[in-house]
């Protein structure tokens, strides 16, 4: 899932500035599993919102709504009757969706309510941890099922580096040396011989070097 | 191990001479008399120096820069250059001016993490690892082709070189690691420092039982300390380092104004150890900010004279 973590309710605060009838837009999606932009969040920010504004003698309408997927024009649509009533939009999505809503709703104000991370799994319930890149170009295959691109802090294709120490790596001894888990999983695979292949230049232009990206899959397009 | 290079380290090798190669870090300024002044203090005790590439990621100088005024000096510079700060265009086009001076040896890393240094917030890049850029110096070389397949004009010729660290952790993948750099074009290893010199003969046999130690040059890694104070914090602090306790103990021992001297006495025999370590192809000093003891230190190791070749 795409992993997102809350933004400082300061920051959002200066975000709003002057606006007095706000939407706060939550997603049912990956932002609601790691718990930063679901229906939740929506009501706990809404609510401190209010209180702060309350403080602050503010007259600020503030409105709730989650939608089944923010990065989708069939759910965005739901909104549409209402976006009028409203001078700006939080969006507790990702920031693919605070993008689609912005880009749909062109003369309303969209801010991010969340700061997205990455791409990760739910090790347990308040730790999420990054397991993907979207290099667009998955070596997996090669690599035990272990990602050296999103796992290793220089993304080391023939690793462990230097700075691999008791199974950790030299940026903090909390980070598991990816490369580690490589060997250990080829010799569980019982292909530790494949270690030393040596693994080819990468092609980046898959990954974000090569430009914004798309894919198009004409078998599905209606 | 082919290619037409002047390199003077490789020349010292392949005749068969134990090497001696030390470092200069270059200063965190723009004043050229820092390095000058610090490969003269070693010039007639090596056969090339190393120049580091923004080492621990703090900036400095950099290394092409200080690389080519020590070969205007006369003297044989290693192009350190990590794969942190460059993507494969800056690589190639760095090989190439380093190549317009003849700067003939190149050793090949990935560099430590930004994040030990002063630009923590900055990005890495990290296009290629150590072992492509390894394959990228020799395929410029020996193919005499950039990497994306147009005829390089007077390609460069360089000596190539990579780490080694024989204390990293998994162990198992020490030798293979070292082998997979091998087969990846390295010529010659310049190794972390060694401070554990049984697990570096360990490492050393079952490098022999392999008979890499017959595809290419191992320079062992000494640095000596200048203090307990140094020998904790290199046990401590500094990734991938293995110091034995009985080191720290030894120095902890010695009065604190006779550390120093203890620091390159232990060096001393270190050398005088793993030179009859089989495979041993010479020695990589580097004496951090101490460039003045490496004389002492090669002469007392019967490293000197270096031979004319």
């Amino acid at each position: 899932m795409i992993v997102a973590d809350k933004k400082p309710i300061e920051e959002i605060i200066e975000e709003l500035g002057a606006h007095e009838k706000i939407l706060i837009l939550g997603c049912n999606e990956c932002v609601t599993v790691c718990e930063a932009g679901g229906k939740k969040e929506v009501g706990i920010l809404a609510s401190a919102l209010r209180m702060y504004f309350l403080n602050q003698e503010r007259d600020v309408k503030i409105d709730e709504e989650t939608l089944q997927r923010q990065c989708d024009h069939e759910y965005l649509e739901e909104i549409r009757d209402k976006v009028d009533q409203y001078d700006a939009i939080v969006s507790i999505a990702c920031g693919v969706g605070v993008q689609f809503t912005a880009e749909k709703y062109f003369s309303t104000p969209v801010y991010p309510g969340v700061n997205t991370c990455f791409m990760g799994a739910t090790e347990e319930r308040g730790l999420w941890t990054e397991r993907c890149q979207g290099c667009g170009q998955c070596i997996l295959a090669r690599t035990g099922g272990i990602c050296p691109v999103s796992r290793c802090a220089k993304r080391v294709l023939n690793g462990p580096c230097g700075g691999s120490s008791d199974g950790k790596c030299e940026i903090n001894k909390e980070v598991i040396c990816a490369w580690q888990l490589i060997v250990e999983r080829l010799k569980a695979l019982d292909r530790f011989d494949d270690y030393e292949e040596l693994s080819p230049l990468k092609d980046w232009s898959t990954d974000r070097a090569g430009g914004p990206r798309k894919v198009v899959r004409e078998d599905v397009q209606p | 191990m082919k290619g037409n290079t002047a390199s003077r380290l490789k020349k010292v090798l392949s005749a068969g001479h134990l090497a001696v190669t030390s470092e200069c870090g270059p200063p965190r300024g723009s004043d050229p008399e820092v390095i000058t002044k610090k490969a003269n203090l070693i010039k007639d005790h090596v056969d090339a120096v190393n120049i580091t590439d923004n080492q621990t990621s703090v900036t400095r100088m950099c290394s092409l820069a200080a690389c080519i005024r020590l070969k205007l000096l006369g003297l044989d510079p290693v192009l350190q250059m990590v794969t942190r700060d460059r993507n494969r265009i800056a690589i190639q086009s760095d090989i190439l001016g380093a190549a317009s001076y003849d700067i003939s040896n190149i050793l090949c890393l990935s560099g430590d993490h930004q994040s030990f240094g002063d630009c923590a917030q900055g990005q890495n890049v990290h296009d290629l690892d150590s072992m492509q850029l390894i394959q990228t110096v020799r395929h410029m070389r020996d193919d005499g082709k950039f990497l994306g397949g147009d005829e390089i004009k007077r390609p460069p010729q360089m000596f190539v070189g990579a780490a080694a660290n024989p204390f990293a952790d998994p162990f198992e993948i020490r030798v293979p690691r070292l082998a997979k750099k091998i087969k990846a074009g390295a010529e010659f290893i310049q190794t972390q420092c060694i401070y554990n010199l049984d697990k570096f003969e360990e490492w050393m046999k079952l490098t022999r039982d392999r008979g890499l130690h017959e595809q290419v040059y191992i320079l062992a890694g000494m640095t000596p300390m200048k203090s307990a104070g140094m020998a904790k914090y290199m046990k401590n602090r500094v990734p991938g380092m293995d110091v034995p306790d009985e080191l720290v103990k030894r120095l902890s021992d010695t009065p604190k104004e006779k550390q120093a001297e203890e620091g390159i006495k232990i060096c001393i025999e270190d050398i005088q150890r793993l030179k009859e370590v089989k495979g041993v192809s010479g020695f990589h000093v580097m004496a951090i900010e101490w460039e003045e003891m490496v004389p002492e230190i090669v002469e007392k190791s019967g490293l000197y004279p270096r031979p004319e070749v």
